[in-house]
């Protein structure tokens, strides 16, 4: 029994620029935050949503009547946050609020600014705090203020929703940090590819060899733990030839990416062949693989000079 | 479809991992193998017995695309078997596949849920499921959230800070004795995360999966000595918007429990225990309010989400825990509530019956 090897961790960011398109209600709110005016819309029963949406959430009919908020409002719920997280609108503590604007029905939720929790409560009466530059999104609000007015509560205005270059679309930057574990079987694995050495896992039930192993066997759905050393070398069992340069591959075109079963394995792996003119590449060629200087895994296959696998050797593996 | 057509329909096998904070030396599929093998196990079933299999969980936790293929790995999808995945927790996966053995297409199902958070922040991941427009590049977490309606509760003198303390330290008492859970035993309340919410007030964050094994009419009877009959089951969703949302109250999941026949006179006997799957104090006092929950009914006696949280499991967990207790004879009908979403949006709500004694 050998030593259990340390796990393995490393950095994934995954990081995707959601672009998506706005509806007439939607653009024209987002719009108007860009020009300082907010918008609602009005249901059939005379609510007014704020923010605005394009269907009743009662009853689903279409909303289009569109009313123009005032930019003061009164806070209906809140949370201390003393430790603002990456994104959120204010980097010092702040409160979470949802906010009824003055003329709406239903509210908002924002960042309020203040020094403490003390100086916050439901029922606070509360102003738009604008960003300087503002774009069409709902960060144009950079986040509430304290505003300690007794103004009586304003009636919405009629708003055609209509402005200059009107906002269609935003684009919704995202950034997920994970550090990324890959379990006991593919630790084995990388452990071993470390050492020039492809490792498999065998199936206690149907005695394939699975590479890389995942620590299941699919067809038995059983785990599999009895690791065994496969290749080096293997035999394509089919390929292709890759003519378009892929981007940040340094890899002249073309070039033959294949499917090898290292001898002792009960699938293929993928990887390129070299080492031979791309056209002369056939299936049941034997290949060995070519690690790189500092390479963690093969670079690449190359012919092993041996003759070609017989056809029914690796059927089954195709 | 009347009552008395309806195929019955029972959880014959309920297994859960233990619920740790990390599992680095797990991959997913790694996890979950020993939960599917122990139902498995318990009912004598094999893979290839099973009729439909249908999984709950979200690549957003791990960072990973069709991370729920590879899991796949662990049921033996080979030769091909039916299968469907939901992208949310493992309860609505039961219930799709409620819906497959009711209308006759299956006799048993197999249905899993995984989730690992461990390898992300769970507080952003969440907020990826918000409204991309309007609350999303607001990052809200879901701490803040869930304590945004904390203090609504509050306000609405429906609760106060002692009180969650109180709810907090039940249900870790209540885990104490529970050999699967995260967080045992009593515990300080701790500081503010999100006021009013201390970290007593929320879940842990941890990695683990669950599996249960459905089955229906005789089946279900050959396979579990006292199968826990699942009388209704309804879900129901209300707006994203937590603005125009009453957030003391959850209609949707009365509504699901009317809808699932919870309240039932003629059902001759009461709920004695509900499984409420409320990852925050509050909204354990958000559920109880609304399904009218008495003292007389054992809430959690798990120790519910507030002792282990696995994100896409503790609902299934909710169902597992209420048809595992059936299975002992702990009780006769129980409430299961499984939910998703920001502050209870999504609510599902199952009764478990066991055969009169
Ligand atoms: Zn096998």
């Amino acid at each position: 029994m050998t030593a259990v090897p340390k796990t393995l961790r490393a950095p994934l960011v995954v990081e995707f620029p959601f672009t998506r398109s706005l509806g007439p209600v939607q653009s024209a709110f987002l719009t108007g935050l860009r020009e300082r005016t907010l918008l609602g819309v009005r249901t059939e029963a005379g609510r007014v949503l704020v923010p605005p949406v394009e269907y009743d959430p009662e009853t689903a009919a279409e909303l289009r009547d569109l009313v123009e908020v005032d930019a003061t409002g009164t806070v209906t719920t809140w949370a201390w946050n003393p430790e603002p997280r990456p994104g959120q609108p204010l980097a010092t503590p702040f409160a979470w609020v949802l906010v009824r604007l003055d003329g709406a029905d239903t509210a908002l939720l924002h960042a309020l600014d203040a020094p403490g929790p003390d100086a916050v409560r439901t029922g606070l009466r509360v102003r738009v705090r604008w960003a300087a530059e503002r774009h069409g999104a709902i960060t144009d609000i950079a986040c509430f203020e304290p505003y300690e007015s007794t103004a009586p509560r304003t009636r919405p205005r009629p708003h055609d929703g209509r402005f200059d270059a009107p906002v269609t679309g935003i684009v919704a930057p995202a950034r997920l940090d994970y550090t990324y574990s890959p379990g006991r079987a593919q630790t084995a694995y990388l452990h071993a590819l470390a050492e020039r050495r492809t490792v498999g896992e065998r199936c206690p039930s149907c005695a394939k060899v699975y590479v890389p192993p995942r620590g299941a066997c699919p067809t038995c759905g059983v785990a599999t733990t009895e690791q065994v050393e496969v290749g080096p070398r293997g035999t394509v069992t089919t390929f292709c030839i890759v003519n378009i340069k892929a981007k940040n591959l340094d890899i002249e075109v073309p070039y033959v990416y294949a499917h090898i079963a290292l001898d002792g394995a009960a699938l293929a792996l993928h990887g390129r062949i070299a080492g031979i003119p791309y056209d002369q590449v056939r299936m049941g060629l034997r290949v060995e693989p070519v690690w790189s200087e500092d390479g963690r895994y093969p670079d690449h296959y190359r012919p092993s000079g041996e003759p070609d696998a017989d056809y029914d050797t690796y059927k089954e593996l195709l | 479809m009347t009552a008395s057509a309806r195929r019955d329909v029972a959880v014959v096998a309920f297994a859960q991992t233990d619920h740790t904070r990390r599992t680095d030396e797990l991959s997913e599929v790694e996890m979950l193998m020993p939960v599917l093998h122990a139902v498995l196990s318990e009912t004598g079933l094999t893979a290839s017995d099973i009729g439909f299999t249908c999984s709950g969980s979200s690549d957003y936790l791990a960072g990973r695309p069709f991370s729920f293929t590879m899991a796949l790995d662990g049921v033996g999808a080979w030769p091909p078997i039916s299968e469907s995945h939901v992208e949310t927790d493992g309860a609505w996966a039961l219930y799709e596949a409620w819906v497959k053995l009711l209308t006759g297409q299956a006799d048993t199902a197999l249905v899993y849920a995984y989730g690992k958070s461990s390898p992300g922040s769970v507080r952003d991941v969440l907020t990826r499921q918000l409204d991309p427009y309007y609350l999303a590049p607001l990052w809200p977490d879901s701490v803040a959230l869930a304590a945004l309606q904390a203090r609504a509760l509050i306000d609405a003198g429906h609760t106060d800070e002692p009180a969650l303390a109180a709810i907090a330290a039940r249900s870790r008492r209540d885990a104490a004795a529970h050999p699967h859970a995260q967080l045992r035993g009593a515990r300080p309340q701790g500081d503010y995360v999100v006021a009013p919410l201390r970290t007593g007030d929320c879940p842990p964050v941890g990695d683990g999966a669950a599996a249960v094994i459905l089955a229906a009419g005789e089946r279900a009877r050959a396979l579990c000595a006292r199968p826990a009959w699942i009388t209704g089951m309804d879900h129901r969703v209300e707006a994203h918007s937590l603005g125009v949302r009453d957030l003391t109250d959850s209609p949707s999941t009365r509504l699901a429990a009317e809808r699932s026949g919870a309240f039932d006179a003629s059902a001759g006997r009461p709920v004695d225990t509900a499984e409420l799957h409320a990852p925050f104090t509050a909204q354990e006092v958000v559920l109880r309010r609304a399904l009218r929950l008495g003292d007389d009914v054992r809430v959690n006696p798990s120790g519910g989400a507030l002792a282990a949280n696995p994100v896409m499991a503790a609902g299934l967990i909710r169902l597992g825990e209420a048809a595992a207790r059936i299975h002992r004879g702990a009780s006769d009908r129980a409430l299961a509530h499984a939910t998703s979403g920001p502050c209870l949006q999504q609510n599902l709500v199952a009764v478990l019956e066991g055969d009169p004694r």
